[in-house]
C-alpha cells in the first residue's frame, strides 16, 4: 500500500502531505525531505518512489507490494490531473489550494489504495462535486437573501 | 425566529462576500480576504531567513488562529479558513491540537464546502487511535444516509483513511447498502472502505464475501479495480479458497489486454497498467504449485507479454516475464529477440529488469555470457544499492556455475575490484571458504588455490593501484595461506609487495592486520629473510599500537622457527583447533603462586563489589561493561575439571583474532567514507576495474550452444536475412538461452534445488559443520561449565531418554513407533502411557492385518487396493483411551494405489488431537514411511512436525496422534504436510486438512458470580446484531445452537438474557452476554485476548446461518 504522499519543493519546502499509516507526527515530512536530499533512502519495508518536475519532487512512501513503476507512472497520473483541473499546474496552485490537491488526491488514492487511474473519470468527479457545492452555496446565499429582504 | 435572524446577521458579512464563490483564485472579494490571509502567512514565512524565526511567526499565527477559533461569533467560513491555515502550520510540522475539535465540529455543522475541509483537516490531523475520532461517527453515519452524493462520497473517504475499530459496527451495514448504490462512485468506494475494514479487522467483514463477488463482476471498471485490492490479501492467505475465480481473472485480463477497456483507461497506449499489474499479482498467487489452475493462464500471460512488446513499454513485459519465467522457462525462448534488444536499452532500469530476468535463466552453459553482461552493468553504475545486489547475485552464479577454475578466480577478481566495500561481507567469507575447503579433489583444489595466488601476485605486482579494503585482504589471506604452491616463486617477492602495500596510505590498520598475518604465516616457511627483519625494525616503533605488537609477535617468533612451524602448519586452515579454555596448563603455576602466599584469584565482578563496598562511591562505569566482564570471568571461574574444548574454525593461525577483526569490520562498513585522501575513491575502482576486466569467453560459449541447443539452431536457420548487427545479436541470444530449451532438465523454479559439482560441495560443508556442531555440543554438555548451566542436566536426560525409546522399540519389534515420537522428551510417566498406547496400536494393526489377509485368500490380487479402501474404515477405530472422547469422523486423507491415509479430531478437555491412520494396501511391506506436516502460521504441533514408520507391515494398519494448538488466533486455517514412502521408488504424497477455531474452543464451567467478576476485568469486547430466523426463536434454541457446535457452556438464561462462558485452550476465557430483542441476537463477547473476541463472532454468525 502507499503510506505516505508528500511534495516539497527543490528547497526541501514541503508543499503537502499526507500520511496513511500513523506515522510520529511533527517533522515527519521535513525528516523525510532530508532523508532524500541526503539520499538515504530505505527503512524497514519502505520504498521511497519519487518524480522531479520543475520546482516540485512528489515522493510516495510504499512498502514492498507495490510495484516501483507503477507508483512512476501513478505520479505522472497526478501530476496530468493537476494539470487539467488548474490549467498549467503550478507551485503557487499546490500553495494556495491545498484542500483542492488534496481532494484530487482523494479521488486517486484513498486510505492508501489505488482507487482511480482514469484521468478523466478524475476530472469529471472533481468537476461533478464543484458544481454541486457551488449550487448549494448559492442557494444557500439565496436563502439568506430572501431573508434579507424579509427582514 | 428571532434565533435564526440573529444567526443570519452574524452570518451576514462572510456570506455577503461568498456571492460567486466559484470565480476561481482572486475572483470574488470573499476569495480574496481567504486567499490573502493564508497568502499572507506563506509570503512572509518565505521572506524569513531562519528556522527560528519561522517558529516565531507560526507561534504567533497560531495564537491567532487559537483565538479565531474558539470565539463564539467566529462563522463557520472563517473557520474554514482557518482550517486552511491549521493545514498549513501542521504540514510545517508544528502541532495545533488546538484546532482538532474545531476540524470536527466544521465537518459536522458546515455546508458541502466548509464540510470538506473540515473532513479534509479531520483526516489529516488525526490518527486512527486518537480519542477525538469517536466524536465524528455520529457525523459519518448521518453523512452516509445522506442524499447528496458528495456528502456520502466524503464520509465514505474519511471511513477509509481513519476509522476506530471498534465502532465499524455502526457503519458495516449503511457501506454494505452502498455496494448497490446505482452510482458508480460510490460503489467504488464503499468497495474500498470495506477493504479497509478489512485490513483492521478482518472478520467483521467475512459474512459480505459474496457481495465482493458481486462487486468483482461490476460492470464499472473502476469498481471492479477496487475489489481487485480486496482480492488480492484474501487470496495471499489463503489461495485455495478463491481458485474458481481463476477464470474471472483470467477474463478481466484478457479484456483489458484486448483493448476492451474504454479509451480513458490506457497509460501512453498501454490498456490500463495497474489492472494488468494487480491481476497479474493475483493471477500469478493462484496459479503457485498448482499446474491446473495455471494451465487456464498461460494464453492470457503469453498475450499480455505479447502485447506489452508491442507497445513498446518494455518494462512492463519484462517484470512481468520474470515472474512468469519461475513458472514455465520456456517462455523466455519466445522472448529472447527483445530481451536482448533491452540489454542495450538507454533506461538504466530496463537494463536492470533485464539482468534481474537473466539472472533468473542462467545455468551451467550460459553462465559465463550472463555474468559477463553483469559485470558490465556493474563498472557502469554507482548506485550503492545496484552494487550490493549485482555483486550478491553475480557471486552467487558464479559459486554455482563456474565452468572453470581461471574463470572462477578471474570473475571473483572483478567482483572484488568494482563491488570494494560496499558488497556483502558474505561474499569474501565464502570465497576463503570455498578455496579452504576445497574440492572432493584435491588435485583441483591446488590448481584452484595456485591460479589464486598466482592471479594476486600479478595484481599486486602494478605499484599504486587502488584496490578496495575487501580485496586487498582476500588477497592477504590466499597468499599467506597458499603462496607455498608456487614452486618457482621466490617468497621474498611475495613479501616485498605485501610489505609495499603496508606502507600505502590507502590501508586501512584492519588490513594491515590482514597483511601483517599474511607475513607471519609465510616467514614460517622460509628460514630467514631481509625484508622481514626491515618490517620488524620499522614496525617495532610504529605509533600504532596493533602493528608494533604484531611487530613483536613476529620478532619473537622468528627466534623460535620450530614453534613457528608448529603454530603455522601447512594447509591446515579447516582443521579443528583444540582450545583448552579451562586454560588447565596453568594449575602448576597457579599452585607454586598459592603456596608462595599470593592471594586467590577474584573475578573481576566480587573485586568491582567489594572495592563499590569499601568505597560507597558512585559507580561510573557503564552497567553494560561491568556485566560482560562478569560473564567472560565466570567462565573461567570453575576451571577444576580441565577438559578439551573443540571450536571448527574457518581461519588458520590466529584465527580468534581475525575473526574478532571480522565482526568489527562488519560494523564499521555503514560509515564507510565515500571521500578518501586520495579524492573520490569509486572512480578510482572504475579505473582499476577496468584494468583487470575478465577475459570474455563469448566464443566458446557460442561454440558451445551450437553443439548443445538444437531447437535454437532451427530458429537460426528460419531467419534467412540478417544484418550483420542482427547476426551479433542472435549469436548473444544463442549464448544466452543456450540450455534453457524445452529438453532442459533444471527446474528454474527453485532455484536451489539445481544440482551442480560446486552445490554438491557446499552441502557436504554444510553437513560437516553440523556434525561438527553436534560434537561439540555434546562436548559442551559435559562439562560442568557451560554457557546456560540449567539446561544441561535437561539436555542429558532427554539424550538418555531417547536412547531408552529406542532400546523399547527394538525390543518391542513392532512396527509401532509413532507413539514413540509422541511421548519422546516428555516426563517419565508419560512415555509409559507411550508403552501402553504402542501395546493397544499393536493390537489394533494385528486385527487388522489378520481382517485384510482374509479377504486376500479369496480375492484376486489385483482388486485389493479398491477393497481395502473400502472395508478399511470398518477396522479403523481410535485407541482406547481416545474413544471416549468425542471425536469427528474418520475420514480419507489422502491416497495412493499403495497407501491410503485417514484422519479425525479428538477434543479432549485439555488439547486437540488429530489422529492419522496410514494404511498400506500394498501385499509387500513398506519401508520409511515419512509423515511430515508444514510449520502452519497459526497452529503448533506437539511434539514434533513429523512422524516415521520405518516399516509398515503389508496389508497393515499405523497410526499417529499429534496435539496441535492454536498459536494465533483465527477463524480457520489448514495444516498442509506431506507423506514420502519408498517402495521401488520414492513417492510422494500431498495432504492438507482444515482446523477452524471452534476446535479449540472448550466451555468453562462458573458461576454468575464469577461472570459478572470476570466480565468487568476484560477489556476486548466486540458487539454485534445478528438476525434469527423464524426457526430459531427463542434465546434458549439459538443458545443451545451455540452450546453444540461451538462447545460453549451457558452459565445462566433470564429471560431474553443469557449468558455463557467457554475457553480457548489451554487456558484463555471468553465470555458470551445475548440478548434477543424482536427477531435480532445481540451478542457481546468479552475476552482477555484482543482477538478472540472478533474470531468467535464470526463462528457464531455461522453457527445461526446454518442452523
Amino acid at each position: 500500500m502507499i503510506k505516505a504522499i508528500l511534495i516539497f519543493n527543490n528547497h526541501g519546502k514541503p508543499r503537502l502531505s499526507k500520511f496513511y499509516q500513523r506515522y510520529v507526527r511533527g517533522r515527519a515530512s521535513l525528516y523525510c525531505c532530508n532523508c532524500i536530499h541526503s539520499g538515504l533512502i530505505g527503512g524497514s519495508d519502505n520504498k521511497l518512489i519519487y518524480r522531479h518536475y520543475a520546482t516540485l519532487y512528489f515522493v510516495f512512501c510504499v512498502d514492498s507490494s507495490e510495484s516501483e513503476l507503477g507508483i512512476l507512472d501513478l505520479i505522472q497520473v497526478f501530476v496530468e490531473t493537476l494539470d487539467k483541473c488548474f490549467e498549467n499546474v503550478c507551485e503557487l496552485d499546490l500553495i494556495f489550494h491545498v484542500d483542492k490537491v488534496h481532494n484530487i488526491l482523494a479521488e486517486m488514492v484513498m486510505g492508501g489504495m489505488v482507487l482511480e487511474t482514469n484521468m478523466n473519470e478524475i476530472v469529471t468527479q472533481i468537476d461533478a462535486q464543484n458544481k454541486l457545492e457551488k449550487s448549494e452555496v448559492s442557494h444557500i446565499c439565496h436563502w439568506y437573501q430572501c431573508a434579507l429582504i424579509v427582514l | 425566529m428571532s434565533d435564526v435572524v440573529e444567526r443570519t446577521l452574524s452570518a451576514l458579512p462572510g456570506l455577503l462576500g461568498q456571492q460567486d464563490p466559484g470565480a476561481g483564485p482572486g475572483g470574488g472579494p470573499g476569495r480574496v480576504s481567504a486567499t490573502s490571509r493564508l497568502g499572507g502567512l506563506i509570503r512572509s514565512i518565505t521572506a524569513l531567513s531562519s528556522k527560528h524565526e519561522e517558529e516565531k511567526l507560526i507561534q504567533q499565527e497560531q495564537t491567532n488562529l487559537k483565538a479565531t477559533v474558539s470565539a463564539p461569533t467566529t462563522t463557520l467560513r472563517l473557520m474554514k479558513e482557518c482550517m486552511v491555515r491549521l493545514i498549513y502550520c501542521e504540514m510545517l510540522g508544528y502541532e495545533s491540537s488546538f484546532g482538532y475539535i474545531h476540524a470536527i465540529k466544521l465537518a459536522q455543522q458546515g455546508n458541502l464546502l466548509e464540510k470538506r475541509v473540515g473532513y479534509l483537516a479531520v483526516s489529516l490531523f488525526l490518527h486512527e487511535n486518537h480519542e477525538l475520532l469517536l466524536l465524528l461517527v455520529n457525523t459519518v453515519v448521518k453523512d452516509l444516509q445522506s442524499t447528496n452524493l458528495v456528502e456520502v462520497c466524503m464520509a465514505l473517504t474519511v471511513v477509509s483513511q481513519i476509522f476506530p475499530r471498534e465502532m465499524i459496527p455502526a457503519v458495516l451495514p449503511l457501506i454494505e447498502d452502498k455496494l448497490q448504490h446505482s452510482k458508480e462512485i460510490i460503489r467504488r468506494k464503499a468497495v474500498q472502505a470495506l477493504y479497509k475494514f478489512y485490513l483492521i479487522a478482518p472478520n467483521q467483514v467475512q459474512h459480505i464475501h459474496d457481495k465482493f463477488r458481486k462487486a468483482l463482476c461490476d460492470r464499472d471498471v473502476g469498481v471492479m479495480a477496487a475489489s481487485l485490492h480486496i482480492y488480492l490479501p484474501m487470496i495471499k492467505k489463503n489461495a485455495c479458497g478463491y481458485k474458481d475465480l481463476t477464470e474471472s481473472f483470467v477474463s478481466i485480463l484478457k479484456q483489458i489486454v484486448g483493448g476492451k477497456l474504454p479509451i480513458d483507461f490506457n497509460y501512453h497506449s498501454v490498456p490500463a497498467p495497474w489492472l494488468q499489474i494487480q491481476l497479474l499479482r493475483i493471477l500469478g498467487l493462484l496459479g503457485k504449485d498448482d499446474p491446473r489452475t495455471s494451465e487456464l493462464m498461460y494464453d492470457v500471460l503469453d498475450e499480455s507479454l505479447r502485447r506489452a512488446e508491442i507497445n513498446h513499454n518494455i518494462t512492463y513485459g519484462l517484470k512481468a516475464l520474470t515472474y512468469v519465467i519461475q513458472q514455465d522457462p520456456n517462455l523466455a525462448l519466445q522472448h529472447q529477440m527483445t530481451i536482448i534488444e533491452c540489454l542495450d536499452h538507454p533506461d538504466p532500469i530496463i537494463k536492470r529488469e533485464t539482468l534481474e530476468l537473466l539472472y533468473r535463466i542462467t545455468n551451467g552453459q550460459n553462465v559465463t555470457v550472463i555474468v559477463q553482461k553483469m559485470l558490465d552493468y556493474l563498472r557502469q553504475s554507482k548506485e550503492e544499492y545496484t552494487i550490493i545486489n549485482l555483486t550478491g547475485k553475480i557471486a552467487e552464479l558464479v559459486e554455482k556455475y563456474a565452468p572453470d577454475n581461471e574463470w572462477f578466480i578471474q570473475t571473483m577478481n572483478a567482483v572484488f575490484s568494482v563491488g570494494g566495500d560496499v558488497m556483502h561481507p558474505d561474499i569474501p567469507n565464502n570465497f576463503l571458504r570455498l578455496l579452504a575447503e576445497g574440492f572432493d579433489d584435491e588435485k583441483e583444489d591446488e590448481e584452484l588455490r595456485l591460479y589464486a595466488v598466482q592471479s594476486y601476485l600479478s595484481l599486486l605486482e602494478e605499484e599504486d593501484t587502488f584496490y578496495p579494503q575487501k580485496f586487498l585482504q582476500v588477497m592477504s589471506w590466499v597468499l599467506g595461506e597458499y603462496s607455498y604452491l608456487i614452486n618457482d616463486g621466490d617468497p621474498e617477492v611475495i613479501i616485498t609487495r605485501l610489505h609495499r602495500l603496508l606502507k600505502q596510505t590507502f590501508v586501512t590498520s584492519e588490513t594491515k592486520a590482514w597483511i601483517m598475518t599474511a607475513i607471519t604465516k609465510m616467514s614460517s616457511r622460509m628460514s630467514c629473510s631481509k625484508t622481514v627483519d626491515k618490517l620488524i625494525q620499522e614496525f617495532s616503533t610504529s605509533l600504532d599500537t596493533c602493528m608494533r605488537q604484531y611487530a613483536f609477535e613476529l620478532k619473537h617468533l622468528c627466534e623460535n622457527k620450530e614453534l613457528m612451524k608448529n603454530l603455522f602448519p601447512l594447509d591446515a586452515s579447516c582443521d579443528e583447533i583444540m582450545v583448552d579454555a579451562s586454560l588447565s596448563f596453568l594449575d602448576g603455576f597457579v599452585a607454586e603462586g598459592l603456596s608462595c602466599g599470593a592471594a586467590p584469584y577474584k573475578p573481576h565482578h566480587q573485586r568491582q563489589e567489594e572495592k563499590l563496598s569499601q568505597e560507597k562511591a558512585l559507580n561510573f562505569e557503564p552497567y553494560g561493561l561491568s556485566f560482560t566482564s562478569s560473564m567472560s570471568s565466570s567462565g573461567f571461574t570453575g576451571r577444576q575439571s580441565p577438559a578439551g574444548l573443540s571450536l571448527g574454525s574457518d581461519m588458520s593461525g590466529n584465527s580468534a583474532e581475525i575473526g574478532q577483526k571480522e565482526t568489527n569490520c562488519l560494523k564499521l562498513d555503514g560509515v564507510r567514507k565515500l571521500w578518501g585522501k586520495e579524492g573520490y575513491l569509486p572512480k578510482k575502482e572504475n579505473k582499476t576495474g577496468k584494468e583487470d576486466k575478465t577475459q570474455p569467453v563469448p566464443q566458446d560459449s557460442i561454440l558451445m550452444a551450437h553443439v548443445v541447443d538444437p531447437p535454437l539452431m532451427q530458429s537460426e536457420q528460419q531467419v534467412v536475412s540478417l544484418s550483420e548487427e542482427e547476426k551479433e545479436k542472435q549469436q548473444l541470444a544463442s549464448t544466452l538461452f543456450v540450455g534453457l530449451g524445452s529438453n532442459s532438465t533444471i527446474s528454474l523454479m527453485g532455484r536451489a534445488d539445481i544440482i551442480t559439482q560446486k552445490l554438491k560441495k557446499k552441502s557436504k560443508i554444510s553437513e560437516t559443520q553440523n556434525s561438527e556442531e553436534a560434537s561439540s555440543f555434546q562436548n559442551i554438555a559435559a562439562l560442568p561449565f557451560s554457557p546456560l548451566p540449567d539446561i544441561t542436566p535437561n539436555n542429558k536426560e532427554n539424550f538418555q531418554g531417547s536412547e531408552h525409546l529406542g532400546l523399547r522399540k527394538v525390543s518391542l519389534s513392532s512396527s509401532e513407533v509413532l507413539e514413540a515420537s509422541v511421548s519422546f522428551d516428555t516426563s517419565q510417566s508419560v512415555t509409559e502411557a507411550g508403552l501402553d498406547e504402542q501395546l493397544s496400536n499393536c493390537r489394533l494393526s494385528t486385527s487388522s492385518l489378520f481382517a485384510d489377509s482374509n479377504i486376500e485368500v479369496f480375492q484376486p490380487p489385483q482388486n485389493i487396493p479398491d477393497i481395502v479402501a473400502n472395508k478399511a474404515p470398518l477396522s479403523l477405530c481410535l485407541p482406547e483411551e481416545l474413544a471416549g472422547h468425542p471425536h469427528s469422523e474418520i475420514v480419507k486423507l489422502c491416497s495412493s494405489d499403495i497407501l491410503t491415509v485417514y484422519w479425525c479430531k479428538v477434543w479432549t478437555d485439555d488439547c486437540s488431537l488429530l489422529v492419522l491412520f496410514v494404511a498400506n494396501n500394498s501385499t509387500s511391506p513398506l519401508k520409511t514411511v515419512n509423515l511430515v506436516f508444514e510449520s502452519a502460521e497459526h497452529f503448533k504441533i506437539f511434539e514434533s512436525l513429523s512422524c516415521h514408520f520405518p516399516v509398515i507391515e503389508a496389508q497393515s494398519m499405523e497410526s499417529c496422534q499429534k496435539c496441535v494448538q492454536l498459536e494465533k488466533v483465527c477463524t480457520e486455517g489448514i495444516l498442509s504436510g506431506s507423506i514420502s514412502y519408498h517402495l521401488d521408488t520414492d513417492t510422494h504424497l500431498e495432504f492438507s486438512l482444515t482446523f477452524s477455531l471452534s476446535d479449540f474452543i472448550r466451555p468453562m464451567k462458573m458461576t454468575t458470580e464469577d461472570f459478572g467478576r470476570l466480565w468487568l476485568s476484560f477489556s476486548n469486547d466486540v458487539k454485534q446484531n445478528l438476525k434469527m430466523s423464524p426457526s430459531q426463536g427463542s434465546l434458549s434454541i439459538a443458545l443451545n445452537a451455540l452450546k453444540q457446535k461451538l462447545k460453549l457452556h451457558i452459565v445462566e438464561i433470564i429471560g431474553n438474557e443469557g449468558i455463557a462462558a467457554c475457553r480457548l485452550l489451554p487456558s484463555v476465557p471468553c465470555l458470551l452476554h445475548c440478548r434477543t430483542h424482536a427477531r435480532t441476537l445481540a451478542l457481546w463477547f468479552r475476552s482477555s485476548c484482543s482477538a478472540l473476541p472478533d474470531s468467535l463472532l464470526y463462528q457464531c454468525q455461522k453457527v445461526m446461518e446454518e442452523s
